[in-house]
């Protein structure tokens, strides 16, 4: 009878005993939604609104986050110790987090570590209805919001400077945090991951709403971002777009260092 | 080869060329300076040639230079960005990006001359240390060398200095953080800190004065002390005439190797267009400074990564490295030691490798002239000293990337910081002890094969049955390099004129003591020839 107590959920609940997390569960559920609603409340009506999701696709993404998410997240997406709640974190951290291979992180870290997606586009998007199901949070941008036709590179490059660039890097080419952390380089990815991350707030990222910046703005600096990674550097080769340190370093390996194989040639004695 | 004893050349009677130089030589009388400089003899050896690199970029420098000048316009005030770089269109900023931005983008050739410009003053700089390591570890800096070594030095300084001035124009969000800096470093000087950087900016930072200043002190005093120090630096190069390395015939007195004119002349001249060559070739490949992805200065934002060019790394380096809290308020002022730390250290290291030359005649007690140079093992505490003076160097360098240290090897920031404050200040003490054993080392080894030949890799059974590796003597030639060298000895402790031991010669006797206590004697004459009776 023991071994039967310790089976999961419904047993439990037959004992008529409350689960000893279920206070926090509690809390955490309240706060979620109220944020969530808070959030939702925030977001203008210019971002997205999360597609009306069937309840299939919810079944189908509980089942996947059962059986991949439910060990650190916990069985109500509550958070344990081991990770966060995900109420209210809306489907575009879902997206992100997934759609990047963050998430299921391969190990505790200073950081998720970007690494090959681990789950196809249809369950990643199952997953991500249903935390979104959860409580409402951001959703996933709509195309409009990430069309770098309509984004103007100029106002996004003084966005991106002022708000991203400290982290980043002007050029997009990351930078370092503290204890171990990092800002990664911004190259390669998506338009719908990059907005998505201002929204969510990834990792260490700190949220960017959309009073902070407007979706247009946003949008701004995604096509400034997809500008400077399609047009290469006028300069040349952009030694890693890192700044004076690349640039010192090549000096004195490669411009200094066939300055001296050179001289070493011209006073070479001739045989 | 020839020496600097050379035979009258005969001239040439008729033709154009003795006509032209009859005709100069009537009114200017200049056979006298050809026929010094003409035939003043240069050495050959590749580390000779590490100054000519620093004067070549130079004068690089100052043709591409003269080419940006036609179209930077060096001033704050603001316009609204209109060129044909999309992602800046529109953007407001001051007339000195706007016009760079032009240069880059819509001037023929522009972008080319300004990475140019700045790939050269890159290798001006590296070229300047580089060879400033050569005169210091070959101990060229030695009577009667020392007054150029301070000269050299100055220029090194200068050329800093140029070099972040240039920086500075553009207007770029890098240079206006970079000044941005300076102007913490310059407040962070008590009491006269803020008066000083309000002298400097016209006003509260940033100000719209900066640039035009920096810009005058770039291309006019900058470059005049610049060329000034260099004709002085040339000049000494002559009258001294030019140090050579050991070796057959070289003596004290005289100088091998070719003369100016024609044979150097031509070699250097080709090398000015190598070294020309390597540049822009740098320049037309590899992106150096895009300020368009800086963006205009704007006191807000500051990017991941945001460094100065190489030379002024070891002083960015020094503000990273300082431990939190060291700054505190005291009689109503703020004392930021974590400002003041870095610029007396800076100080004082500068003022030490500048003087080092009468430091270490002061030590030695040598007052002879010195136009042999010492293969750095054959010095090894000065040596050591150099080693150690590097890692401090590095240390300080390094510090200046530790941020891109830590995201490319994967490692935390605070320990790559740790790492290097550890390598700042027990490294040196590390290098020291490592160079000077390494150096007697390398002596000791000198004085076997000098004594006893080098192993030949033959092996030959004795007829008792024994087996010895033949050692094969060395010609006269190659032992004169391993044996010629001075070997100094500690100072002795005598009283003075009035009988008296000052605690000036205590000191000096301590240090000499301290350079000159572990040291391998070069082979003498005898133990060569005794050395003779063994193999």
């Amino acid at each position: 009878m023991r071994a039967k107590t310790h089976t999961p959920g419904r047993t439990v609940r037959k004992t008529g005993r409350r689960h000893p997390l279920a206070t926090i569960a509690l809390i955490a559920i309240g706060l979620g939604l109220t944020g969530g609603a808070y959030a939702a409340f925030n977001t203008s009506t210019a971002s997205a609104e999360p597609a009306a999701a069937s309840q299939q696709s919810v079944d189908q993404g509980k089942k996947i986050f059962m059986s991949n998410c439910a060990t650190c997240h916990g069985l109500s997406a509550s958070g344990t110790a081991n990770g966060p709640s995900l109420i209210g974190v809306g489907a575009a951290a879902v997206d992100f987090q997934v759609g990047t291979g963050r998430m299921p992180m391969a190990m505790n870290g200073p950081q998720a570590q970007q690494k090959p997606v681990q789950f196809t586009g249809s369950d990643i998007s199952a997953l991500a209805d249903y935390v979104a199901s959860l409580a409402p949070g951001p959703g996933i941008p709509n195309a409009s919001l990430l069309d770098t036709t309509q984004g103007n590179a100029a106002n996004g490059g003084e966005l991106f400077r002022t708000n991203c660039a400290m982290c980043h890097n002007v050029a997009g080419a990351g930078g370092a945090l503290t204890e171990g952390k990092f800002a990664p380089a911004l190259s390669g990815v998506s338009a719908q991951h990059i907005y998505e991350a201002m929204v969510t707030g990834p990792q260490n990222m700190p949220v960017f709403n959309d009073s902070n910046i407007s979706p247009s703005g946003k949008r701004d600096i995604i096509t400034y971002l997809k500008y400077i990674e399609k047009n290469p550097s006028p300069g040349g080769f952009a030694l890693g777009d890192l700044g004076p340190v690349a640039e010192g370093l090549f000096l004195w390996i490669f411009g200094l260092g066939s300055i001296v194989a050179l001289t070493v040639w011209i006073t070479a004695k001739s045989n | 080869m020839s020496t600097t004893t050379a035979a009258p050349r005969a001239a040439k009677k008729g033709g154009f060329t003795a006509a032209a130089a009859n005709y100069l030589e009537d009114r200017t009388s200049m056979s006298a300076a050809v026929r010094e400089f003409g035939r003043k003899i240069f050495p050959d050896h590749w580390s000779f040639l590490l100054g000519e690199v620093a004067l070549y970029s130079f004068i690089v420098i100052l043709l591409s230079g003269t080419f940006l000048t036609f179209f930077f316009q060096a001033s704050q005030a603001s316009v609204i960005y209109d060129g044909s770089f999309v992602p800046l269109k529109g953007v407001e900023m001051s007339s000195a990006m706007s016009s760079t931005l032009n240069i880059s983008f819509d001037i023929r050739g522009g972008l080319l001359m300004r990475q140019v410009h700045h790939w050269a003053a890159l290798l001006f700089v590296a070229s300047i240390g580089l060879h400033m390591l050569r005169i210091y570890f070959t101990g060229a800096f030695r009577k009667p060398r020392e007054l150029n070594w301070v000269i050299g030095f100055v220029l090194f300084i200068l050329a800093m200095a140029e070099g972040f001035t240039g920086y500075s124009l553009p207007d770029d969000l890098l240079s206006g953080n970079g000044l941005r800096i300076i102007d913490g470093l310059i407040k962070g000087i008590p009491l006269v800190g803020t008066w000083i950087s309000f002298l400097l900016f016209g006003g509260e930072f940033p100000g719209t004065a900066i640039v035009g200043r920096l810009y005058t002190l770039h291309i006019l005093l900058l470059p005049a002390l610049v060329l000034a120090m260099i004709a002085l630096h040339l000049l000494f190069v002559v009258v001294h005439k030019h140090t050579q390395y050991a070796g057959p015939g070289r003596t004290q007195e005289n100088v091998i190797g070719y003369p100016v004119l024609p044979v150097y002349a031509a070699k250097a001249g080709g090398f000015f267009f190598i070294v020309f060559g390597v540049v822009v070739l740098m320049a037309s490949f590899f992106t150096i400074n895009p300020i368009w992805n800086y963006g205009p200065y704007d006191p807000s934002p500051v990017s991941a990564g945001t460094q100065p060019d190489w030379y002024i790394g070891f002083a960015d380096g020094a503000l990273r490295l300082i431990p939190p809290g060291w700054e505190f308020v005291w009689l109503n002022h703020t004392w930021s030691f974590n400002i003041l730390t870095p610029l007396i250290v800076i100080g004082v290291f500068i003022v030490l490798v500048m003087f080092y030359p009468f430091i270490e005649s002061w030590i030695t007690g040598d007052r002879r002239e010195h136009h042999i140079l010492d293969r750095p093992r054959n010095a090894p505490t000065r040596t050591a000293i150099g080693a150690a003076g590097v890692t401090f160097y590095a240390g300080l360098w390094a510090a200046a990337s530790s941020d891109l240290i830590a995201t490319h090897f994967m490692l935390t920031i605070e320990g790559v910081i740790h790492a290097i404050q550890a390598i700042v200040v027990l490294g040196p003490f590390v290098a020291f002890f490592i160079a000077k054993r390494v150096c007697l080392a390398l002596q000791k080894k000198d004085r076997s094969i000098a004594l006893h030949g080098y192993e030949s890799g033959r092996i030959v059974r004795l007829p008792g049955g024994e087996y010895i590796e033949v050692h094969e003597r060395l010609d006269e030639y190659e032992r004169w390099r391993l044996v010629s060298f001075e070997s100094y000895q500690p100072l002795m402790l005598r009283p003075n004129s009035r009988g008296k031991i000052t605690v000036g010669q205590r000191v000096r006797a301590g240090i000499s003591r301290w350079f000159f206590e572990d040291r391998i004697a070069p082979v003498t004459m005898r133990e060569l020839e005794e050395g003779h009776g063994h193999h």
